[in-house]
């Protein structure tokens, strides 16, 4: 495999997934670079899963800008990349008189974005739309446009996508070193591998300003900003349909509560600025806090069935705005950083701003494949098929017939064509987040074990070197006696 | 063309195999059995300890032992089709026959038809999600019986620094067999004040290898970020609230958890069968017919069990319920009297008995907290019709009072039956 690439992408989240997949429709050699075992295992695992409709961004900003023009792409991309996405709805609630100026700015500044339908709605309509909602609410935003969307399937669609169309994905490249020549930059990684590459895309998320100063650019800087989440069975689907926020604070838009594309209710998140960038755990008032807070949203509700809580970092930059440009160091080191909320909602109209970028800086011609494919095999799922499709798929490789996770229902099949894909899963995570394989209510008690075992067995590895979600997080620690 | 059967019993473990043994003794002779994993016996198979059988074999013997005591004639009778690793995807209630839908990798989708079905899918623990518990996500953190198939079945050693919390029998058991692998349990918190498990557990798997029980303790927060790396532990309250001020941090790569069984009711719920919300398991009648006629269940999926020996016993009920109904031998004109838990008792199975029995019918029951010096008393109205002393109840054993045909058949119009507790006196 050639080490030499014309581009190197750093950092495989979303951002990072959907330009390298944009590069791959030209005739170029790309580097997708990734510190961690798999993609999507920074902040796109661990977000709201919601396609803003783009009235909370400052007009002018880039925020603004993709925000609304990434909410208009996301639908017709899911559809080509066989991701689950659904338009919900937004609500951002009002309780009493001081809201409403809040809420008419809002409108103010989603129309100078050009979000569409964006109106405000009174109580009556409110309560007709969600029930459930707080009946002392005085009135809300409705943002028909917005959206709900799997940020982990989508960054894993977009890598297999990528990846199929000639895109070499590197795990485990964690970018120690980049030293600047004429032609090119090369590339080492704390584990003294080596790529070196014309271009480089800086899309490291949390550590995209660390990475940066590998270049010697300091221009921006990044803090994380913890968010708390619970996820909730799906059989409190139904609680609320649309996506529920409150007015937004200095610290973000707030707790929201939101179905999930799978059917689960999320709630979240909390707003805390930390110090260490990979510190994801949980806290106690922070879990108490935006339960507290949901309520003023759906009094009535009682949380219940909550299958897991967890939390993820937004990638906060102090320029306030993403930063989409090229280093002031170096043009060819090219700037895709800063990516908080509405970094989602807005990542296929940053991938094609930061293509554009490239397309600018890059002085070799640039040609277009023939063959590029935009999509991605549909992934197989029992669960969803007819009858006779499942029979046929049974027929075709009988393990679509051996049901490994109950709560679920994912088989045998899915697990190992999750394995098999291109950029493929590698560990327990990996398959849990490709087939959704322990992401139910019993959390792996039971598939945990032949899950394992499915890996061990795909990848030839003994049980024992089967990871959590890479190295060091090791199930078993050994044999018995 | 579906295939039709007079039984299908869903779930191949000890309430399955038992129920489909009794209703082949009453004479049905065409029963499906449908069994998701390779084998038979359930989660008896990961049980290698001994304890069971003690009360309706009237001997010790291991998990797997008293499994194969149903598995031989099973694998035996002439009336039972096994089917293994086949999953149930649904079943569906119909007025002459009902549905079951199935896979597997030989068949591919079953669409079968049977007069009675029997849901004997068991139970599964109480993940980590549901406890809330803060901090880290890393690899270390296992329900207790995931950790025992790993040990037991599959030969490998998931920790070797080991916090358990939750003291059920599982995790009691988990203790000790871990100890026995070379691993060092350093502790088993419970948040109750009291262990939920038996008491031979707690003195043969904690006392003989001097692990220490910390009661009215509880995780509050995991550490580590790839592996566990140890767990923060503090005492709470009578509330159940983590007292600040006593936390302390455990050093350990491995935490079990051991907090709760939850019956398996996802096609009950699908098929529409109304389910009590204590047990989490569907209302049955005396014979563990739930709501909808010809669907029966039994053993952890209508409510957890303690002890093996009581889930053969009741889903020989269901067994024999089952071959009644397909015979046509079942009371056609049932005059139903409820059962309910008071004053302590948290729920009764069955809940519904039929007056018109001619056998003593036996209610089971569970109480909410450590009683002692304690009285069981089952009540129509005022009238008490039996009770029982027992020197410690507690509600992590099951216990029982019997109502006889006689007393049924003499209760008056819209009267019910009550359990209740009384302390002392």
């Amino acid at each position: 495999m050639t080490e030499n690439y014309d581009v190197a992408v750093i950092g495989a989240g979303v951002i990072g997934t959907l330009i390298a997949r944009s590069l791959s429709r030209y005739n170029l050699r790309v580097a997708l670079l990734e510190k961690l075992h798999d993609v999507a295992q920074g902040t796109t695992k661990a977000n709201s899963a919601i396609v803003h409709a783009g009235f909370d961004a400052k007009p002018g900003t880039f925020k603004a800008k993709y925000n609304v023009r990434g909410a208009a792409m996301m639908p017709e991309l899911c559809q080509t990349l066989h991701v689950p996405y659904a338009n919900n709805g937004a609500l951002v609630l009002g309780f009493d008189d001081d809201d409403v100026p809040v809420l008419e700015s809002l409108l103010e500044r989603g129309r100078r974005n050009k979000v569409p339908g964006l109106r405000l709605i009174g109580k009556e309509e409110l309560l007709a739309m969600e029930p459930n909602v707080n009946p002392c609410a005085v009135g809300a935003l409705y943002a028909p446009s917005g959206g709900i969307v799997s940020p982990f399937d989508l960054a894993i669609a977009a890598a297999e996508c990528a990846v199929a169309n000639g895109v070499d994905f590197y795990r485990d490249f964690d970018v120690a070193r980049i030293n600047q020549h004429d032609t090119h930059f090369s590339i080492y990684s704390a584990a003294g591998k080596k790529r070196t590459a014309k271009l480089v895309v800086n899309a490291a998320g949390v550590h995209a300003d660390d990475v940066a100063h590998l270049v010697g650019d300091d221009s921006f800087h990044i803090s994380p900003r913890r968010g708390e989440y619970l996820l909730l069975d799906n059989t409190q689907a139904g609680v609320v349909n649309a996506t529920i926020f409150q007015c937004p604070s200095d610290m973000g838009k707030g707790v929201l509560i939101t179905p999930t594309v799978h059917h689960n209710i999320l709630i979240g998140p909390s707003a805390d600025d930390i110090d260490v960038k990979d510190d994801l755990s949980t806290t106690d008032p922070g879990l108490k806090g935006i339960q507290t807070t949901m309520r003023l949203s759906v009094p009535g509700y009682q949380i219940k069935d909550v299958i897991t809580s967890f939390s993820g970092l937004r990638a906060h930059s102090n320029t306030g705005d993403f930063v989409l440009r090229p280093s002031l160091i170096d043009p060819r080191f090219i700037h895709a950083a800063g990516i908080e909320s509405p970094g989602l909602s807005a990542s296929p109209a940053i991938a094609a701003y930061v293509v554009k970028l490239f397309a600018d800086v890059w002085e070799e011609e640039l040609s277009e494949k023939t063959n590029w494919n935009p999509g991605r095999p549909k992934p197989l799922r029992i669960k969803e098929l007819s009858r006779e499709e499942r029979r046929e798929a049974i027929k075709k490789r009988p393990e679509y017939g051996r049901i490994v996770c109950r709560c679920e229902t994912v088989s045998e099949g899915e697990i190992i064509d999750a394995i098999r894909a291109p950029a493929g899963a590698r560990d327990m995570d990996g398959v849990k987040r490709r087939t959704r394989a322990g992401m139910g209510r019993c959390q792996a008690g039971f598939c945990g074990t032949k899950v394992l075992e499915i890996l061990s067995r795909e990848l030839q590895l003994p049980p024992q070197e089967i990871t959590k979600f890479g190295a060091g997080s090791q199930i078993l620690l050994g044999k018995t006696k | 063309m579906a295939e039709n059967y007079e039984l299908i019993v869903v779930g191949g473990g000890p309430a399955g195999m038992a129920a489909a043994l009794e209703a082949e003794k009453d004479g049905v002779t065409k029963i499906l059995l449908l069994e998701r994993a390779e084998t038979l016996g359930g989660i008896l198979e990961q049980c290698i300890h001994t304890g069971f059988g003690l009360h309706y074999f009237g001997e010790e013997l291991s998990g797997p032992e008293y499994a194969d005591r149903f598995i031989v004639p099973t694998e035996q009778s002439s009336a039972i089709e096994v089917k293994l690793d086949t999953m149930v995807l649904e079943v569906t209630p119909g007025e002459n026959a009902h549905q079951v839908l199935a896979i597997n990798k030989t068949d591919g989708l079953l669409e079968l038809n049977a007069r009675a079905v029997i849901l004997a899918m068991g139970c599964r623990e109480r993940p980590r999600g549901a406890l809330n518990i803060a901090g880290t996500r890393p690899a270390g953190v296992l329900s207790a019986g995931t950790a025992q198939k790993y040990v037991n079945m599959d030969g490998y050693l998931p920790g070797k620094e080991v916090v358990i919390l939750g003291s059920g029998d599982i995790g009691l058991i988990m203790a000790r067999r871990m100890t026995f692998e070379g691993a060092h349990v350093k502790m088993v918190c419970e948040l109750m004040p009291y262990s939920s498990g038996l008491t031979r557990n707690i003195v043969q798997c904690l006392d003989d290898f001097d692990i220490p029980l910390k009661r009215s303790c509880t995780v509050v927060a995991i550490h580590g970020t790839e592996r566990l790396e140890g767990v923060t532990i503090a005492k709470v309250d009578k509330n159940r609230r983590p007292v600040p001020g006593t936390e302390a941090f455990v050093p350990c790569d491995l935490l079990l958890l051991s907090v709760g069984l939850i019956p398996e009711n996802e096609l009950t719920r699908g098929a529409g069968i109304e389910i009590d919300p204590v047990t989490a398991g569907a209302c049955v009648s005396q014979d563990r017919e739930t709501k909808i006629p010809g669907v029966f269940a039994c053993g952890n999926v209508l409510h957890v069990h303690d002890l093996v020996d009581y889930v053969t016993m009741e889903s020989q009920l269901a067994g024999a319920g089952a071959a009644a109904y397909i015979q046509d031998r079942a009371d056609k004109n049932p005059d139903y009297v409820g059962t309910h838990g008071k004053n302590g008792v948290r729920y009764v199975v069955p809940q519904r008995v039929n007056k018109h029995v001619t056998e003593n019918v036996k209610l089971y029951f569970r109480v909410g907290q450590v009683y002692k010096n304690a009285v069981a008393r089952l009540r129509a109205g005022e009238t008490v019709l039996t009770q029982r002393k027992r020197a410690r109840l507690a509600p992590g054993e099951m216990e029982d009072l019997t109502v006889t045909p006689e007393q049924l058949s003499l209760l008056p119009e819209g009267a019910e039956l009550t359990i209740e507790v009384a302390e002392g006196k």
